[in-house]
């Protein structure tokens, strides 16, 4: 009688091991297919054609080609900020949105910078054009005061 | 025994949790690979979309009215397209559904609202002429044939040439004129209304703009031709051919342009629609080809002066405005490119841009929805005031007349007197009936209000009305300014 129950135990244990597995590997193979087919790896450089993996961002692609910064910044350099862990947060998080916005498509056609971005993008411009704008903001006018795109809103990609 | 049973309870028991557990893990992993896969069907999709600009399935070709067909070829153009039936306000225009009671003479069930009942100047200012009898605010384009076959204007004989603008046309004007379309279009402009609209079924369709072989834009109408080709004439260029000469972008305008525009409609028998812009396109230009040709299109009702009606003359003020010098063509506010899927077209629902804002307006203007729509309003408030003023003075001016006749002035000098009317009452007409409040070109339509303004002025001296100071109502002084009028009053005696 206990040898049965025994018996049985391990018999359901294993089916259960053997459910966990199939379920497990199948979702794992769809999620790492859909992964590849998708990209995603491309997600964790810098590449700029990356950007445009998803078509509605061809548009600000064919936009940086033409613009000034070309030569000097691709997307990351302005768009998330100079440090590995605000960096990866950042893509994250923008990642995120994106695929949610794009997948069910609410999101507006002409597409408008979050807050939250319009700040990482400002502090790009800072990074490496500190040494100017110094001489700007000494005169009362903060980052939170002045924002360099508002007149500068060709120099990276103007749609 | 008891041992024993207690012991394969909690065995049964254990069976039983691991047997939930299942249930969960294989529920969730059945959700995630049902989203995962949704998720990688979407992305394909949106991949293939991205190839795929259109399927054609049907043949087109340039008998296909009836654009459900071309719908086939292109469905999200299509829905877009249907979806002018619409009834949507903006802040100043548009149209609400109101509800209408169908009789014998108009089976409509919903009507727009009456721009005459609501102002009721207009319909002073056009007494005598059929626009007195009925004139509502514009709906969509799907409406365009119904609402004019409906209208109360139609207790008025109207002809054939109406049917120019609405209705679907390319196809009648070319078996009518056997692929002349010139011949077509003059066949039709003599036909009474009654007569041409039995030959129509559709409102604006595909082929009205597009060629079916290889969808380029293409000017469909033949009084536009004629016009644009007066209209460059007086700008130098000789033998200007729209179908060669004009680009793409121009085409985004052009094809919009060959309905909304002023016109008149020739008075010997050939009863041709055209478009006066032998002098240009401003206001007073086409006024002055109007004068010059001795055109009068009625008999005012109260003073019996000649009169000159303007239609809606969209293109003209555009023309005149900061977006048409900056090359923004109709189409890149009233169609902007929007997004469906993976694809980019144009919207088909040609509306106004105010409801439409973050794709009409935000794809140049960086600034936020609302202080874009702030903008724009701010431009109409001051449209409609002035409009408003012009208005008050033409009433007034007509007062004038009618008590210059009573007093018996002078023939001669009422003569010019009704030449201020026409020409006042035209400017006025020319900013009103403009389907955008002033927006299209702010200063142009303020410089017309105020020539029709110094109409209104030349003529009240000519009436020798009392325009001193004595005659002018008592002003009523703001409430802050008070003050600073006592301040200066004051003055003088301080020193």
């Amino acid at each position: 009688m206990a040898k049965d129950s025994q018996n049985g135990r391990s018999g359901l244990v294993l089916f259960i091991l053997l459910f966990l597995g199939t379920a497990g590997g199948l979702l794992g193979g769809v999620g790492c297919y859909t992964f590849l087919y998708a990209k995603g790896i491309s997600y964790l450089g810098d590449a700029p054609e990356t950007c445009a993996n998803c078509h509605v961002m061809q548009e600000y692609l064919d936009a940086w080609i033409k613009s000034s910064h070309k030569h000097v910044a691709v997307c990351n350099d302005c768009h998330t900020p100079h440090n590995f862990f605000g960096k990866y947060l950042v893509k994250a998080t923008n990642g995120f949105h994106h695929s949610l916005a794009f997948t069910t498509g609410w999101f507006p056609d002409n597409i408008q910078i979050r807050a939250s971005n319009q700040r990482v993008t400002e502090g790009a411009c800072r990074h490496c054009h500190g040494d100017i704008v110094t001489q700007i903001d000494c005169f009362g006018h903060g980052p939170q005061a002045l924002d360099c795109l508002r007149c500068h809103d060709t120099v990276g990609h103007l749609k | 025994m008891t041992l024993d049973s207690s012991a394969s309870k909690k065995e049964a028991r254990q069976g039983r949790g691991w047997l939930g557990i299942l249930i969960v893990v294989g529920l969730i992993a059945f959700a995630a690979a049902l989203g995962v896969t949704a998720l990688l069907v979407n992305i394909f999709q949106r991949q293939q979309e991205a190839r795929n600009p259109f399927m054609r399935v049907v043949e087109v070709t340039n008998e296909t009215v009836d654009p459900a067909i071309w719908g086939m070829n292109f469905p999200m153009q299509y829905d877009q397209y249907k979806r002018t039936v619409d009834m949507e306000r903006t802040r100043f225009g548009g149209s609400e559904a109101l509800p209408h009671m169908p009789d014998a003479d108009d089976p409509r069930d919903t009507v727009a609202g009456s721009k005459i009942e609501r102002n009721p100047r207009l319909k002073r200012m056009w007494a005598g002429y059929s626009f007195a009898i009925d004139y509502r605010e514009k709906r969509g384009h799907a409406y365009m044939l119904e609402d004019q076959s409906f209208t109360k204007r139609q207790q008025v004989q109207q002809y054939g040439n109406c049917m120019n603008c609405h209705a679907s046309m390319f196809a009648v004007y070319n078996s009518l004129g056997n692929g002349d379309m010139q011949a077509g279009f003059e066949k039709v402009n003599t036909m009474t209304y009654q007569e041409a609209r039995k030959l129509v079924e559709h409102p604006v369709s595909c082929l009205d703009c597009h060629d079916p072989d290889t969808m380029e834009l293409r000017i469909s109408r033949p009084a536009f031709k004629t016009g644009i080709r007066a209209l460059k004439a007086s700008q130098g260029i000789d033998d200007y051919d729209v179908d060669t000469m004009a680009t793409r972008q121009e085409m985004r305008a052009f094809i919009c342009a060959q309905c909304h525009v002023e016109y008149y409609f020739a008075p010997d028998e050939s009863r041709r629609l055209t478009f006066p812009w032998y002098k240009g396109t401003r206001g007073d230009d086409i006024m002055a080809y109007y004068d010059e040709i001795g055109f009068t299109d009625w008999t005012q009702a109260d003073t019996g002066a000649a009169m000159l009606k303007a239609q809606h003359p969209e293109f003209e003020t555009w023309s005149q405005g900061t977006h048409a010098a900056a090359g923004v063509a109709c189409a890149d506010c009233h169609m902007p490119y929007m997004r469906k899927g993976a694809l980019k077209i144009s919207d088909h629902h040609v509306r106004s841009p105010m409801l439409n804002i973050n794709n009409a307006c935000q794809g140049c203007h960086r600034a936020p929805e609302e202080e874009l729509r702030e903008r724009v309003e701010r431009i109409q408030d001051r449209s409609e005031e002035m409009v408003g003023q012009a208005l008050d003075g033409l009433m007034e001016y007509i007062d004038s007349i009618l008590a210059a006749k009573e007093a018996g002035v002078d023939e001669a000098i009422l003569e010019e007197a009704y030449k201020c009317q026409r020409a006042a009452t035209f400017l006025i007409d020319f900013v009103e009936a403009e389907n955008s409040q002033g927006f299209h070109a702010p200063q142009e339509s303020a410089r017309i209000l105020f020539r029709a303004m110094d109409y209104l002025r030349k003529g009240n001296v000519l009436l020798g009305r009392q325009t001193t100071a004595a005659a002018l109502p008592e002003p009523k002084p703001a409430p802050a300014a008070e003050e600073s009028v006592e301040d200066v009053e004051a003055a003088p005696e301080l020193t």
